[in-house]
């Protein structure tokens, strides 16, 4: 039996109408309006700091994406190269041969100049060609090589050709004989693969990112080999199996904690004990990896503690019911439904240590470093400690391409978060 | 549909399958259960009738040991099974929760195959020495469950496809995989539509000649149809225990008399 006055006097049947409630309701109304604009303009903020990132980014090192290149024809004469020892080769003679043959009016001291042009790679470039086939010597070869940085930016429209002449990296001279080079057609500007498949170089022309890609995936590798398992376990044990005491609240509030902690932390602690106490090689990936391993730990434990969580306890009983044990339950039963929501946050955890770059530079991963790993003790840079250093260049080449290696970043960051959507969704299960 | 004028069997002359002794249960400090004793017979369907958060559920709990899972459970007291006490240190619950079957108020189906769904308890216990033989577990635990029929052709799909009395005849012939002793219902007909409903009573009707059956409900009609003996539990004590007629006809105690005629509750 409810409360309510039944003597036939409707409670409140007057108020409905009455003006303050009228102004009750739209204050309520007021303010829900007032929150969704706020929400809306707070989105609209976002979206404008993201655009201008972006379009940043994109202007800046759109030009890093494809690069000026020279196509000469190189006459290989046997008294340069040894046909017996082609490796030994003076290459150099005989680009700067190919070169006075191009500008046959130049004198000595503007030839110098000139071979200014082709990048340094160029003589290493015809050296491989040669030593893959010897056959070529005593022949004419026609070889396309990137131009210097400095031609290339004057290819790009970044050099002010009307400004006064000493206060330009090229001279007037060098600027007729590159025009000439264009004119002849031998300038052409193909898309940059290099910034992918070089190696890091002193020259921007030379300067790729296969190096720091290399090494960023040998440092992921090791950091999801070592973080995944020991992440997945502690989190079983602490979810399912631990008792709730004194000892794993602590434990619990650590582990929190450390999710929170700064990375240049873990980057001290790296530094500490594995290369000063255990002796590791400096500027490892694999010693980047232990350390971003330890950054990534706490992420992976809290993601797989909350998906384990959210397996519905009905599943839990189900399986005890019929008599399975708890490891059972765990291993057959829950995990299976726990492993959407525990790769989502292992490959978001992944992404966090991708981009990573304090704890990377504490361990050396910023040495400059020309050759891409062939293992992870080698010695190796990280995509964004490569940002790091590209971004410390003067260089104008390496300006741009420091904008370009951070969207290469940001794309493999992209690529790991659309998996772990496309996992979470595939594997979602409803019950 | 239900047919009223079924025989009793003599509940007397049967032997008794689980007596409970002095059963005291804590959730921390708060009791939930007080000097309780009860004897349940074998091959008879046990109601347990009462308002909510009663005992009921923890009791029932008890008989398959899953209120080991609470941490902040404990229990008290002895209840037998067969002549020996569960609660024995050699007892281990992983054993007697394969005799004690259980089904859960909420139709709970692995995200597994019908099959495995129902092979999950015999595969664990290896109940089976080859696939013939776990196919014929499985037929036979289907056709006990009365759901043979609908999904004999669809072994292999997943079993929270199913309507939900499929899926709560499912969780039955689960737990009757195992060849259990005890079945243990925990309202397993409160997610359920009225004919879903029925069915799995006419289903109950049916598992007591094999097992003891133990049906926690809070639908007094329900235990009325589907029971034998009753037993009416109010704030942790079980105020009366006796056969179904008696309790709903002649009740001993006011508060059973308060409850089935819906003065309490």
């Amino acid at each position: 039996m409810t409360d309510f006055p039944n003597d036939g006097t409707k409670s409140g049947g007057q108020q409905w109408a009455s003006e303050a409630f009228k102004g009750r309701l739209a204050k309520r109304h007021r303010k829900e309006t007032g929150l969704k604009l706020l929400g809306l303009a707070a989105l609209s903020l976002a979206f404008l700091m993201l655009g201008i990132l972006l379009w940043t980014l994109i202007s800046g090192g759109a030009q890093a994406f494809r690069q000026t290149h020279v196509t000469l024809d190189v006459p290989i004469s046997a008294e340069m190269v040894d046909a017996a020892d082609p490796a030994a080769g003076n290459y150099r003679g005989v680009i700067g041969e190919a070169m006075q043959a191009t500008f046959p009016d130049a004198a000595p001291d503007q030839m110098r100049a000139l071979s200014g042009i082709l990048s340094n790679a160029a003589q290493f470039v015809l050296r491989d060609r040669v030593v893959a086939d010897p056959e070529l010597i005593g022949q004419t070869v026609e070889i396309r090589v990137p131009t210097s940085d400095t031609y290339d930016q004057l290819n790009k429209g970044n050099v002010d050709e009307g400004s006064a002449e000493a206060t330009r990296r090229l001279s007037d001279e060098e600027i007729r004989a590159f025009r000439q080079l264009e004119a002849e057609g031998r300038i052409t500007l193909p898309a940059n693969w290099a910034l992918l498949t070089n190696a890091d170089s002193r020259f921007p022309e030379l300067a790729g990112l296969r190096g720091a890609i290399i090494g960023s995936f040998y440092a992921l590798l090791v950091c999801f080999v070592i973080s995944f398992p020991l992440g997945i376990g502690a989190a079983i044990y602490l979810e399912e199996f631990a008792p709730k005491n004194k000892i794993s609240d602590v434990i619990e509030v650590n582990i929190n904690n450390l999710a929170a902690v700064p990375s240049v932390v873990f980057g001290l602690l790296g530094l500490a004990v594995f290369l000063n106490w255990f002796g590791m090689q400096r500027s490892a990936p694999f010693v980047g990896g232990l350390v971003l391993a330890l950054m990534t730990l706490p992420t992976i434990i809290i993601a797989t503690r909350a998906a384990l969580k959210a397996v519905p306890p009905s599943i839990r009983e189900a399986a005890m019911g019929v008599g399975a044990s708890k490891q059972q339950v765990v291993f057959g039963h829950v995990l299976p439904l726990a492993m959407p929501g525990i790769l989502t946050g292992t490959i978001i955890g992944l992404a966090q240590a991708l981009g990573e770059t304090a704890p990377l530079l504490l361990i050396g991963m910023n040495a400059f470093v020309t050759a891409a790993p062939g293992s992870p003790f080698d010695a190796s840079t990280a995509l964004p400690t490569q940002i790091f250093i590209w971004a410390d260049s003067p260089e104008r080449g390496f300006v741009a391409r420091t904008s370009a290696a951070i969207l290469v970043l940001l794309g493999f960051l992209v690529l790991m978060n659309a998996i772990a959507i496309f996992l979470r969704n595939k594997f979602e299960r409803r019950w | 549909m239900y047919d009223t004028t079924r025989p009793e069997m003599n509940v007397d002359q049967l032997h008794t399958k689980i007596s409970a002794r002095n059963v005291q249960v804590f959730y921390g400090t708060k009791q939930a259960i007080k000097d309780l004793n009860v004897e349940i017979q074998d091959k008879t369907v046990t109601a347990f009738i009462g308002p909510s958060g009663c005992g009921k559920s923890t009791f029932l709990r008890c008989i398959n040991r899953m209120n080991d899972t609470i941490d902040s459970a404990r229990v008290e007291g002895e209840i037998m099974m067969d002549g020996s006490n569960i609660y024995d240190r050699g007892v281990d619950p992983v054993q007697l929760r394969a005799k004690v079957g259980m089904v859960f108020q909420k139709p709970n189906p692995f995200p597994k195959s019908i099959y495995d769904n129902v092979a999950y308890g015999p595969k664990i216990h290896g109940l089976a020495r080859n696939k013939a033989e776990m196919d014929e577990i499985v037929e036979t635990a289907l056709r006990g469950a009365a759901l043979w029929t609908e999904v004999k052709d669809r072994l292999q799909e997943s079993g929270t496809g199913l309507s939900g009395g499929q899926q709560q005849r499912l969780c039955i012939a689960r737990a009757v995989a195992t060849a259990p002793e005890v079945l243990l219902m925990d309202e397993p007909c409160s997610a359920l539509d009225p004919i879903a409903t029925s069915q799995v009573e006419e289903l109950i009707e049916q598992l007591r000649s094999q097992f003891s059956v133990v049906i926690v409900t809070h639908s007094m009609q329900q235990a009325a149809r589907v029971s034998q003996k009753t037993a009416f539990f109010h704030l942790g004590n079980l105020v009366e225990y006796g056969d179904t007629d008696d309790i709903f006809t002649r009740p001993q105690d006011s508060r059973t008399e308060a409850y089935i005629s819906g003065r309490i509750g």
